[in-house]
């Protein structure tokens, strides 16, 4: 099995395995008054303290969560609630979703967020939630933070940033960038799935969407999920070949695009991981098949939990219509090997030489060339 | 593999046999929150359950979302039938656009050898390529719907259900092979009408085939009222106003949205069809044909005529248009149309 599927989740690192392994096998509950919660509460905090550090936020600023899908639906219940919500075209469901309602900032061609409309947003609702993500899932395009940052701190407006996907793989200091907050997930770094985090700058008021014991000061109920922090705390600062990954993402590209493959968002700036490919004419779900028997794990735009896939409401947003049910994501894990590039090259060949069907929809390889947005 | 008995049995037989099978489940249409309720094909529960049933098999599963194509293919299809006053089948646009249309071509597409569904009926190899006759369970037969499945189709396809005695010895052999559906009820009704009252779906696409109209005698008196041409079919006696008890639907006008009405007797022995499919090369035959799914078999001449044909049954009978007549020859099909 090839699996390059790491914006899905990314393999675990054997060093937060063994920081989980010894979580579980220490056991306690950080909120007991006892030795065994006093040792809990230790790693808990020493955790938190990790997690603050990488960020360049303060300790007490660290909620610890189930993952980015509750700390983005936290950000927007606790600084959306009295704020008009702008939000990103290409956001996650995890923000599309908790924010309904929300006035949609458009992307450019390129998949990036459009600084012009959101600085024009901003002048009607100047003290709004703005929510961004630094990396998109399904294209690895990266917004500017920096740019958005400057907007709503000059509007006075609050910026929530997505960094799900952006964590290890493309870092920045967003908080001192102007963002208010940050929601991260560990399993999408290497840590195990079941704790993320939302992050804030000092000083905002966070109601709580699930208040139970009162634990994580008030702000997020329930007890810690111990051995996945503690997961999550070593892995958030682990070593990431970024060159080497970014050399075989952009070779794969390349191979792929000889075969017939678009590559969207491939003129922005990127995750170095990530690369979204368009087959003319056939269908995501079919390649997804075709390669998936031929082993290799890769996905498709926006599966839901049944698995079914619907076409990409990041494509449709890039102005991608006709391709917006024909691109699959390939993305590298950490631990990627030369090997499993050529696999995937192999498989992708076959697969393109029986499948693809550019004529049906009316486009052709050379079309798009003369596309600086679409293909490389 | 729509989660139900039939397909996660079919699944399993194809596994036995040590094929290498790919379960696919197609999204129809999206239930919403209505997700549990029982014996309606393809909703969220649905799904759940045939990727259980290929875990336990140890089959790949997948789901492809085909809401966009039901929509337009089938279901939209199905309003606009009732809006030009027919009576339409959408099983049968479904089998030909979805099921043998975009599915059979996804399984050539993956190199798949063959595609096999829970449909009950029979694909039998015959001298001049493959037959399709009537499931051995004539309760449980299906083959009336599937009269339009071409003869490329025909040979692609598997039918291993319909050699089965009856239904409950699928449900005993899901049992024994340890699939949590094996109890599920049957599916029923129109699939994407789960209330059972299509009106609601003519409703959303063709609002006005659901619009009063006039209710008029054959010599074109107004009887009545009526609320919606959608609501009635050929030969029908329920909800006509009190003047014309006793009397049936003879013809529908969707241009003036009347429904004529006259007594009984609304019977005739010459029909037309249209979209015929041979499984046979055509000629002028003599067979037995059914009208309705669940209709006895009649006698008739059949003559073609390019796509269309020409019934002259031996007794009249009701025709619906938009029902199909679909032409045997014992167990087997050798064709049929859609009622014009």
């Amino acid at each position: 099995m090839i699996y390059l599927d790491a914006n899905a989740t990314e393999p675990l690192r054997p060093e937060a395995r063994a920081a989980v392994l010894s979580a579980l096998d220490q056991g306690g509950n950080p909120s007991s008054v006892h030795q065994a919660g006093r040792a809990a509460r230790k790693v808990l905090e020493e955790a938190r303290e990790r997690v603050a550090e990488f960020a360049n936020a303060r300790p007490s600023d660290v909620i610890f969560c189930a993952g980015a899908t509750e700390a983005d639906a936290l950000a927007v219940h606790a600084f959306g609630a009295n704020r008009p919500i702008l939000v990103g075209a290409t956001e996650h469901a995890a923000i599309r979703a908790a924010a309904p309602c929300a006035i949609t900032i458009p992307v450019r061609a390129n998949g990036q967020a459009d600084m012009v409309a959101l600085e024009r947003l901003l002048v009607v609702h100047p003290d709004a939630l703005v929510c961004l993500m630094a990396a998109n899932n399904e294209t690895g395009v990266l917004h500017d933070i920096e740019i958005a940052g400057k907007l709503c701190s000059n509007a006075g407006a609050l910026l929530h940033v997505d960094a799900a996907q952006a964590i290890g793989r493309a870092n920045q200091n967003w908080l001192a960038l102007g963002a208010a907050s940050l929601a991260i997930s560990g399993h999408k770094f290497g840590a195990p799935v079941g704790a993320g985090a939302l992050i804030t700058r000092p000083g905002l008021d966070i109601q709580p969407l699930i208040k139970g014991g009162g634990q994580e000061l008030g702000r997020r109920g329930g007890t810690s999920a111990l051995p996945a922090i503690a997961g999550m705390a070593v892995a958030i600062g682990a070593a990431y070949p970024s060159e080497q990954i970014a050399t075989w993402r952009d070779e794969i590209e390349a191979f792929c695009c000889a075969h017939g493959a678009l590559a969207i968002g491939a003129t922005a700036p990127r995750l170095p991981n990530t690369t979204c490919l368009a087959l003319p004419g056939v269908r995501a779900e079919t390649q997804l098949i075709a390669l998936d028997m031929a082993g290799i794990c890769v996905s498709a735009g926006s599966a839901c939990s049944s698995g079914k896939v619907a076409a990409s409401h990041v494509l449709l947003a890039m102005g991608l219509e006709q391709l917006a049910d024909q691109a699959i994501r390939v993305s590298l894990p950490w631990n990627a090997e030369a090997s499993m590039v050529q696999k995937f090259q192999s498989a992708y060949a076959n697969m393109a030489s029986r499948l693809a069907k550019r004529d049906s929809i009316g486009l052709t390889t050379a079309d798009h060339c003369k596309d600086p947005i679409c293909l490389k | 593999m729509s989660g139900g008995v039939d397909s996660s049995v079919v699944a399993g037989l194809m596994a036995r046999e040590g094929h290498e099978v790919i379960g696919v489940t197609l999204q129809l249409y999206d239930h919403g929150n209505a997700t549990s309720r029982k014996g309606a094909c393809c909703a969220g529960q649905d799904i759940h359950d045939a990727k259980r049933v290929a875990d336990k098999l140890g089959v790949a599963h997948y789901v492809i979302d085909s809401e966009t194509r039901f929509k337009q293919s089938v279901m939209s299809v199905f309003a606009d039938a009732y809006a030009q006053g027919q009576t339409p089948v959408p099983c049968i646009a479904c089998n030909q656009h979805l099921k043998f249309g975009d599915l059979l071509e996804m399984a050539r597409d993956l190199g798949a050898d063959a595609l096999a569904t829970g449909h009950y009926v029979r694909r039998i190899e015959g001298a001049a390529g493959a037959e399709l006759h009537k499931a051995v369970d004539e309760s449980r037969d299906q083959s009336w719907f599937l009269f339009a499945t071409t003869q490329e189709q025909l040979d692609y396809c598997r039918f291993p259900l319909g050699d089965f005695a009856s239904k409950s010895e699928v449900r005993s052999l899901a049992s024994e092979m340890g699939l949590v559906v094996a109890e599920k009820p049957d599916s029923q009704d129109i699939c994407f009408v789960p209330t059972g009252s299509y009106a609601g779906v003519v409703q959303a696409f063709r609002p006005d085939a659901l619009e009063e109209g006039e209710v008029v005698s054959e010599g074109g008196h107004v009887l009545g009222r009526h609320q919606g041409i959608a609501r009635y079919t050929i030969g029908q006696a329920k909800r006509l106003p009190d003047k014309a008890a006793h009397m049936v639907v003879k013809s529908i006008e969707p241009a003036t949205r009347r429904i004529i009405v006259g007594p009984r007797g609304a019977e005739s022995r010459m029909i037309k069809l249209r979209d015929v499919n041979w499984l046979i090369s055509p000629g002028e035959l003599r067979a037995t044909v059914k009208l309705r799914a669940r209709d006895s078999l009649r006698a008739s001449n059949i003559y073609p005529d390019g796509r269309d044909a020409t019934l002259e049954l031996d007794e009249p009978a009701i025709a619906a248009p938009g029902q199909a007549a679909v032409f045997y020859e014992g167990s087997r099909i050798l064709g049929g149309g859609f009622i014009v």
